[in-house]
């Protein structure tokens, strides 16, 4: 929000808004993720442009809404659906192509990695857009992180139904992580970053997690403390 | 010897995914023997693939080539009956495992007490083996890896390395003792003479061999089969009766068509421009070859996954074991887990459906949906998409009673219904802001979760609900004239 | 089995027929549109068909690949074949060579090894010989694969398969670059039995150590006649 009302966008937040449904389609329960694209439909119809900061959930979208929409059987729907997609952009992307910035004023002096969450980089095919975001971040130390593409192993509802192999997944991608001495991991996804972050809080070291917008959000008028303390 | 898995899916009993993955991941060494085997074939892949600035152009060809030929599926199979027949060959169809184990029996039975063999997946999915040595036939496999495994009554650690449970030392004491070689040498290229003798006298004494078939040509009737160690030429070129067991899911219209097959598949599977050895032919060659040649094609659920829409493309699968390989999933387990003989992403999608969804229920879930098989199958399966749509079989296939009172539909549906309406949500926030009180540390950070969700905090710490959402901020800063906001995380992950 | 039981209906060929027609009725409908070779041309091939590397290009890029193999190679004028490879089998130590009848005549030296012909040769007499000396019918360049066309008339596949050499004989004509247009070389010859050799054999089975050579011919040495 910061970073857009910088860049001199007017935001409005439905308050209305719950959940893109992926957490059910993705499970098995296709069905019930009906309703919520209808509702999310009604909310964000009127939307010049729909930021989501959470390249999943646009995966989601993307990848999904029309189907369920199709069959659905019901014909507004799927147009309104076909008629919203094109206006709905994930953060960084909306930023870089939709707006067609690389700098936001950010200031954040501190030894950051980068995480390449699947969705952004496989469906989404973000590429580096959010690397060039980054960059040029004022006083950021950007340090590359080996098998960056490697999957965190959160997966959704596979953390809980496969928690072991989530763990194993989990724990070596922290290797890769914290062979890079960064001081914050950031990446486009709070699922990963929950899952990563939570890990790292168990092990009590002197890394975080951070969502690409807190740092991008970081300017000199209010630096966000980078200790992980709320 | 059989070489499928201890654990096998297709028994109700056996261990789900999770459950059997649980030992492997305790196997320190193994994980690592895995890594290191999987990563050294990808960077193979990566740069044989690089280097192919129409590796897009030929995914799409093999994407189609498989598509056309499975929408005319009956008109090639029939096709190549009638030029393989024409040709001098025989072709036997088999509804099941058990049927095509029945025919491969019949033509070995009274020839022979030992058949030589092509490691072949269609083989093993029959159970081809135990069925030969419950009636007295003694199965000599070939392939290096699986002769290691079988000399010393083992079973196979890992799909694509099957014997990578066993270093130098061990496999040269295997041989010594098997083969009578008291002075065998350690080195590699030592076993590999010691193996090669040994075989060599097999593949010129049995009179039968049994293959499986990489690709079915229908337009000529031919069959051609890729290898490395070239026993595959042994057992295609010197026994008297040759044996290729093979889906039908293994069929390509036209010779033509082995130009995409094979610049896609070694590529994929070994990382080679290309494997040493491609053979083929095509029923009997008079004075070049076996004097009888049997191809039996097996069905075995095939036909019920070409009835799925949106599962049926898991038929395109060349068997290259790419998506194995990128697999982050398989990465940690090896395939022993998946409990088949096919194993990491496509085990996970063609094994339940295979069994018609009656077992295997946990591959699906066994998948954090990363997408990096998608993005290496030459053929471009969307395994994710599969995997997805599958899940909603095993949900939908549950029976009545248990589907409305199973305690994940009810989670679920209970999350749709907060979902549905923004008071609801509220709420929910609210109180989970509350409940979620005692289980706060001192870290501020949740720490320790019950039951089920203690999956997540067995590794992990948990952040707690911030004390005021999103929303709330929005709204409050709305309403106030002056704003000092406070940053926070976006409610919805 | 008679032929009824085999194709009557209740046998597993009428059965798994009519489950494939039923199963792609449900999911495509009643008709299909095009025939299956109408169908079959749609499939797109934008991949790479036609070589842009010269003569020259194309023998350099063979030599190179099969040199990554571990195969010796060696190009020279037609005149001097017979020649290079007397050189050849006296350096490798080969005398008794087994000769396929896909070899031309000319480019067998008159001096020095004793030549052995397929005539109904048992198992046994094919191992007894030191090497397989070839031709081959087409050669892929970016692949570096020599592909052999058998016929049972003296070039049936245990001759190249039996001994632990292979010396192979190429026509720098038959030399193209791409898989695609090897295939289309091999059209003509589709219904024979065909081996493509990419290298000696291999496996890495062992400590995940590539080790050469465990069946079929140990050592390969190529003439590429310019």
């Amino acid at each position: 929000m910061r970073v857009l009302e910088r860049l001199g966008h007017t935001i409005d937040f439905p308050y209305a808004q719950t959940c893109c449904g992926q957490m059910h389609y993705n499970t098995g329960y296709q069905p019930e993720a009906l309703p919520l694209v209808r509702r999310f439909i009604e909310l964000f119809r009127d939307s010049e442009v729909v930021c989501v900061p959470s390249s999943s959930c646009v995966t989601m979208m993307r990848e999904h809404y029309e189907k369920i929409a199709l069959a659905s059987g019901d014909k507004t729907l799927q147009s309104e659906v076909a008629t919203l997609l094109p206006r709905v952009y994930e953060f960084t992307e909306l930023l870089v192509h939709r707006l067609g910035v690389e700098e936001v004023g950010a200031v954040y002096p501190h030894r950051v990695t980068y995480h390449s969450s699947c969705h952004s980089l496989r469906n989404l095919h973000l590429g580096d857009i959010p690397i060039r975001l980054l960059r040029n971040v004022r006083e950021i130390e950007l340090i590359p992180m080996e098998a960056a593409d490697l999957c965190c192993g959160f997966g959704g509802t596979f953390s809980i139904k496969n928690p072991d192999v989530s763990g194993a997944m989990l724990e070596e991608k922290l290797q890769y992580i914290q062979k890079t001495q960064a001081e914050v991991c950031t990446a486009c996804d709070n699922s990963c970053l929950m899952h990563i972050g939570g890990a790292m809080h168990r092990q009590r070291g002197n890394m975080h997690t951070e969502h690409i917008a807190t740092i991008l959000a970081s300017d000199t008028v209010s630096r966000i403390p980078s200790n992980g303390t709320r | 010897m059989s070489t499928l898995p201890a654990h096998d899916l297709k028994d109700r009993r056996s261990p789900d995914f999770p459950s059997a993955a649980l030992p492997l991941l305790q196997d320190v060494q193994l994980r690592s023997n895995v890594r290191h085997a999987t990563g050294v074939i990808q960077g193979k892949r990566a740069r044989v693939v690089g280097e192919m600035p129409d590796w897009q152009a030929l995914r799409d060809a093999g994407q189609r080539i498989r598509a056309h030929t499975l929408e005319y599926l009956d008109f090639y199979l029939e096709q190549f009956e009638q030029r393989c027949s024409a040709a001098g060959g025989h072709v036997h169809w088999a509804r099941d495992g058990a049927e095509a184990n029945r025919i491969v029996l019949a033509l070995a039975q009274n020839s022979t007490r030992r058949v030589i063999e092509i490691k072949s997946m269609t083989t093993e999915e029959t159970g081809l083996n135990r069925a030969l040595e419950a009636a007295g036939i003694s199965p000599v496999e070939t392939d290096l890896a699986e002769l290691i495994v079988q000399l010393g009554h083992d079973k196979p650690s890992h799909i694509v390395v099957p014997a990578l449970h066993k270093n130098r030392q061990q496999v040269r004491e295997l041989f010594a003792r098997t083969m009578n070689l008291p002075d065998l040498g350690e080195r590699p290229e030592d076993l590999a003479e010691a193996a090669r003798l040994h075989l060599r006298r097999q593949f010129l004494s049995t009179p039968v061999a049994i293959s499986g078939a990489n690709f079915l040509i229908a337009e000529t009737g031919g069959v051609c089969i890729v290898e490395s160690e070239g026993n595959g030429r042994m057992c295609l070129t010197l026994p008297r009766r040759l044996i290729s067991v093979a889906g039908i899911d293994k069929i390509i219209p036209r010779f033509q068509d082995l130009e995409v097959m094979l610049q896609v598949l070694p590529r994929s599977a070994t990382g080679e421009r290309m494997n040493p050895y491609n053979s083929v032919w095509t029923g009997v060659h008079s004075g070049d070859g076996p004097e009888e040649f049997h191809v039996v094609l097996l069905d075995n659920r095939r036909t019920e996954v070409l009835r799925d829409a949106e599962a049926r493309e898991t038929l395109h699968c060349i068997r290259c074991g790419a998506c194995q390989n990128a697999c982050p999933v398989y990465r940690q387990t090896g395939g022993h887990a998946y409990g088949s003989v096919y194993a990491g992403p496509i085990g996970a999608i063609l094994t339940p459906q295979l069994a018609m969804m009656e077992s295997g229920q946990s591959l699906p879930y066994a998948s954090s949906l990363c997408g990096a098989c998608y993005e290496v199958c030459p053929v471009k399966i969307n395994i994710p998409e599969i995997l997805i749509h599958l899940r909603g079989r095993v949900v939908t296939g549950r029976p009545n009673a248990l589907r409305a009172f199973h305690p994940e539909a009810v989670v679920m549906r209970a999350m749709q219904w907060i979902f549905s309406n923004s008071t609801r949500f509220s709420v929910a926030q609210r109180a989970g802001r509350i409940a979620q009180r005692p289980w706060i540390r001192r870290s501020g950070w949740i720490e320790h979760l019950p039951s089920v969700l203690g999956g997540w905090t067995r590794t992990r710490d948990l952040r707690p609900l911030p004390p005021q959402s999103f929303r709330e901020w929005f709204q409050a800063r709305n309403h106030a004239s002056t704003s000092s906001p406070k940053s926070s995380e976006a409610p919805h992950d | 089995m008679t032929d009824a039981t085999l194709h009557g209906p209740l046998s597993a060929r009428s059965e798994i027929l009519a489950r494939i027609r039923s199963a792609n009725r449900e999911v495509f409908g009643a008709d299909r549109d095009l025939t299956p070779d109408e169908s079959w041309r749609t499939i797109p091939r934008a991949y790479r068909h036609n070589s842009p590397l010269t003569d020259a290009g194309r023998i350099q890029l063979i030599t190179e690949r099969l040199i990554e193999y571990g195969a010796g190679v060696y190009p020279c004028r037609s005149a001097q074949v017979a020649d290079n490879v007397a050189e050849i089998l006296r350096s490798r130590r080969k005398q008794n060579i087994l000769v396929s009848s896909d070899v031309d005549p000319n480019w067998l030296p008159h001096e020095g090894p004793t030549y052995v012909y397929d005539h109904a040769l048992s198992y046994s007499e094919i191992e007894a010989c030191d090497g397989v000396l070839t031709g081959c019918t087409v050669a892929i360049a970016t692949t570096g694969t020599l592909a052999l066309c058998h016929t049972s008339a003296g070039s049936r596949r245990a001759l190249s398969l039996l001994p632990d050499y292979h010396l192979c004989v190429v026509d720098a004509a038959t030399i193209v670059e791409t898989v695609p247009e090897g295939f289309h070389a091999l059209e003509p010859h589709r219904l024979q039995p065909i081996t493509l050799i990419s290298g000696p054999s291999a496996t890495a089975d062992i400590e995940m150590t590539r080790i050469q050579g465990v069946h079929g011919p140990r050592v390969l040495d190529c003439v590429i006649v310019v």
